[in-house]
């Protein structure tokens, strides 16, 4: 056991001993760069990369065991958990295999509180990401205050809806659990007539920037045959100019409604991962007005449906979403009882994160660092 | 030019830096324990257990119905149920648990056992300081601690508590309508048999008694409802 955690020749499965200027260098896991425990062992030929491994599972909680133990509402709370940035898109791709698996309608007016919550995570995901990715670039504090005060407004928001500002567990199978509260949507459509000052204001402040436009532009670049080969998907797939959004793929809820675009990329380098975030924000504000003006009256949960008690019939479901990070996909089978036989969560971080030894080959140790806040993970939702 | 970028986004954090000093929403800051923030009605933290009136073991509404502690996702909640029945706020006589801990170390404040309790018995409290030495017993629950009332519930969720206790007072009075409901028609039942058919005057009081023994059970509201009074 112990040989696995060392940093040794076997753990980066090197057939021969390194080579005498090698230098290998294990970043993690408690690497304030690594966004979480997660552990790269680099070997390095002075500053350039010549092989890297990632290892994860230092945040690994059964997440999938323990959710063949519980019922189908119980494990919605847990979902939260996967990408504890974004709770609200975790609960929906559940809501939406469990509503397959039991062939449930949505209310409309559920379905538009659905992706107005969707989108406004998307927001403040992208915002967490920005800050970050500058952090880990060294613009150090002022970009990452300045994308967490936005943040924290939306979090508002979610905290006076479901009661908590992460761990939303808000999403039910059929609907929502709560309505919105009385002013909650003038809050709301307040806040998102602000929004793109602070999307402009974030742009002027470093896009321009000769210093990161040297550090993040061709560097680590992702072609498109191997986003594709990779399965990589979300803004990292689309920043290498690859046309996929599940939103308008797979049409799921109500996305077929608004009109919205799907920026691409064509380096597929950090600056263009970078720069997509900024792209997709400014789509996500266009669907959330549409969908804050258009959000219709009525029930928000389909009556007929007991969350608690929930048995659906013998079967298996996949239901995915375009989250925030790509495509967050569940998996279920049941056996006609009130858990889940088979519980299985597609993380787009992990698979996303599959690549990152071929970004960042060639490149130098700091390069490393920005290469992987570009792909933008959450340690909950790789390790599970 | 070269270092164009750079200026325009000094220039940016200068405008917030000097922003700050004239606009509110650019200076976030609040200094903490001196002043806080507002605290947001639909916030929740850590479940309590509602009662009503002034004793808080009298008046706990939870009736020890265990769905709570079988929904728990992480399994944080202990009950034990009593062998005997006590009256409950409406005088009906019910189960009470003789423990009821929670472990709020466990707890994750995901608020199922507030959604599945069918009596409103369960709530989210918003108290957050909890500071302890103490990792394990101080942080268990017992039946006391978490005892709260249900003026307590109006000050920290108004509107929710508001619409628990109107849906709490039709339910109460529902079933106290449809108890006098019937009752009149044992009455009714029992003042039209004699008349119709002169029969011996044991049959209708034989057919009112199980009439007013089983409105009795459906709503044991104080006022006597039974139908030989009148």
């Amino acid at each position: 056991m112990s040989t696995t955690y060392a940093p040794s020749a076997e753990s980066l499965n090197t057939d021969t001993v390194l080579p005498e200027q090698y230098l290998e260098v294990s970043m993690g896991p408690q690497h304030p760069s690594t966004h979480g425990v997660f552990r790269m062992n680099v070997v390095l030929d002075g500053e350039q990369v010549v092989k890297l491994k990632p290892v994860f599972g230092y945040l690994h909680r059964n997440h999938e065991k323990i959710a063949e133990s519980e019922s189908y509402l119980g494990n919605m709370p847990y979902t939260d958990r996967l990408d504890y940035i974004c709770s609200i898109t975790n609960n929906w791709a559940y809501a939406i295999a469990v509503e397959k698996l039991g062939g449930i309608e949505v209310p409309e007016r559920a379905e538009y509180i659905r992706v107005i919550t969707g989108e406004l995570t998307r927001l403040q995901n992208h915002a967490c990401l920005l800050g970050f990715l500058l952090q880990d670039m060294g613009a150090s504090g002022t970009p990452l205050m300045y994308a967490f005060r936005e943040r924290e407004t939306i979090l508002d928001l979610f905290e006076s809806l479901t009661g908590a500002r992460m761990m939303c567990n808000y999403l039910r199978f059929g609907g929502c659990r709560v309505d919105l509260p009385a002013g909650w949507l003038d809050n709301a459509k307040a806040f998102l007539a602000e929004f793109p000052r602070f999307l402009d204001e974030f742009e002027r402040l470093l896009v321009g920037n000769e210093i990161l436009m040297e550090r993040s532009q061709n560097v680590g670049v992702l072609s498109r045959e191997l986003a594709i080969n990779s399965a990589i998907s979300g803004p990292m797939a689309r920043a290498s100019g690859l046309n996929y959004d599940i939103r308008k793929v797979d049409g799921y809820s109500i996305y077929n409604r608004f009109s919205f675009r799907i920026p691409l990329g064509s380096h597929g380098d950090v600056y263009d991962r970078y720069m997509i975030r900024f792209l997709e924000m400014r789509e996500s504000v266009k669907i959330l007005e549409q969908a804050m003006r258009e959000i219709p009256a009525g029930p928000i949960q389909n009556p007929a449906i007991k969350a608690r008690l929930f048995r659906p019939k013998p079967g298996e479901a996949y239901g995915r979403i375009e989250s925030p990070k790509g495509e967050l996909g569940f998996y279920l089978i049941s056996d006609g009882s009130g858990i889940p036989y088979r519980y299985r969560v597609r993380p787009p971080s992990l698979i996303n994160l599959t690549v990152l030894e071929d970004l960042c080959l060639g490149h130098n140790v700091a390069d490393v660092v920005a290469i992987l806040g570009s792909v933008d993970i959450v340690m909950g939702e790789v390790d599970r | 030019m070269v270092g164009e970028g750079i200026i325009k986004g000094l220039a940016e954090t200068a405008r917030n830096f000097f922003g700050s000093y004239v606009r509110k929403e650019r200076l976030t800051t609040v200094q903490y324990p001196e002043e806080r923030l507002p605290q947001i009605e639909a916030a929740r933290n850590f479940p309590f257990l509602l009662y009503d009136g002034a004793d808080s073991d009298a008046g706990l509404r939870c009736v020890s119905c265990l769905i709570c502690e079988k929904e728990c996702p992480p399994k944080c909640i202990f009950i034990e149920k009593s062998q005997d029945k006590k009256p409950d706020a409406v005088g009906k006589p019910q189960f009470y648990p003789t423990v009821f801990n929670i472990d709020v170390s466990v707890c994750m404040s995901c608020q199922i056992c507030v959604e599945v309790c069918p009596f409103d018995a369960i709530k989210m409290d918003v108290e957050y300081n909890y500071p302890t030495e103490d990792r394990f017993a101080a942080l268990l629950f017992d039946k006391h601690q978490l005892a709260k009332s249900n003026d307590y519930y109006h000050q920290i969720h108004p509107t929710e508590a508001a619409a628990v206790d109107a849906a709490l007072t039709a339910e109460r009075e529902a079933a106290a309508a449809k108890a006098a409901a019937a009752a009149a028609a044992a009455v009714a039942k029992a003042a039209a048999a004699p008349p119709s058919a002169a029969t011996p005057s044991s049959a209708p009081g034989n057919g009112a008694a199980p009439a007013a023994d089983k409105s009795a059970t459906a709503a044991p509201e104080p006022e006597p409802v039974g139908g030989e009074k009148r």
